[in-house]
């Protein structure tokens, strides 16, 4: 299984780089995990969706679609995407190291 | 990942409501997974963004062989609606939502809503009969141009 190393810690990833053990995960690998992603600086409004996932996650086992993030996070689809221009589900799960949401809606 | 989709233009020619919402789903999907999507409505498919029409698209209950419904019970007034109600019920529960809705929210997903030149030609549209989310009507050489480099889903 691959590896990558965030805040100078190693942590197990799949094949499209989402962390295999959310346990793993602390709030200093997020603003490195988002550059990766093309995401230059975290803002308090991607950390609100952020923080949003991870609370999802803890309660439900599983992160939230696009659409249950545009209609519970706080944050409209609209400027979900502007956050998060290659997935706002997708690439906030990643950020926040769960596994990615699945999910056809 | 080199052969990655970064690109598909969905072409949605039909008026039913199976015949629309695979399309939605497959552009919202694509938005969701990062992918450029643009949705271009054509003949009956104009129904999905037409003002007067988008909030009553009705599932075909006659010659859809897949309801499993004889076509004389199919036939009889009222059935469309009584389909559709009973689908929508079932759609609800799985949070899918309503066409309006969803087309709302996948404009708001940065993707492209276009209405077919001829098609408003033959039906005598214009723009102001369309949802405001249409970005406009253009030709099948500009639907082309705006496709090019990606994939092109006829529905």
């Amino acid at each position: 299984m691959p590896t990558a190393t965030y805040a100078g810690h190693d942590v197990s990833v799949n094949d499209e780089g989402f962390l295999t053990d959310p346990g793993q995960w602390t709030e200093e690998m997020a603003p490195q995990i988002a550059r990766s992603e093309g995401i230059a600086e975290l803002t308090p409004r991607h950390w609100q969706v952020i923080r949003f996932m991870r609370a999802q996650y803890q309660a439900k086992g599983t992160g939230p679609t696009v659409r249950v993030l545009g209609k519970t996070s706080g944050v409209t689809v609209k400027e979900l995407y502007q956050l998060f221009p290659k997935g706002p589900a997708k690439v906030a799960a990643k950020i926040a190291g769960i596994p990615k949401p699945r999910g056809c809606i | 990942m080199d052969s990655a989709i970064e690109k598909i233009s969905i072409i949605v020619s039909k008026g039913s409501l199976e015949g629309i919402y695979p399309a939605l789903i497959m552009a919202n999907g694509a938005r969701a997974e990062g992918i450029e999507a643009n949705l271009f409505f054509t003949f009956f498919g104009l129904d999905a963004i037409t003002k007067k029409r988008h909030e009553h698209i009705k599932v075909a209950t006659v010659g859809n062989p897949g309801l499993h419904l004889a076509t004389i019970v199919g036939s009889l007034p009222g059935m469309p609606g009584l389909m559709t109600s009973y689908l929508g019920h079932k759609m609800d529960k799985l949070d899918i939502p309503p066409i309006p809705e969803f087309i709302e929210m996948i404009s708001d997903s940065g993707a492209g809503l276009y209405g077919c030149q001829a098609s408003c030609d033959l039906f005598g549209i214009s723009k102001d009969d369309l949802i405001e989310q249409v970005q406009g009507i253009i030709t099948v050489g500009e639907f082309y141009a705006m496709a090019a480099g990606g994939q092109i889903i006829f529905t």
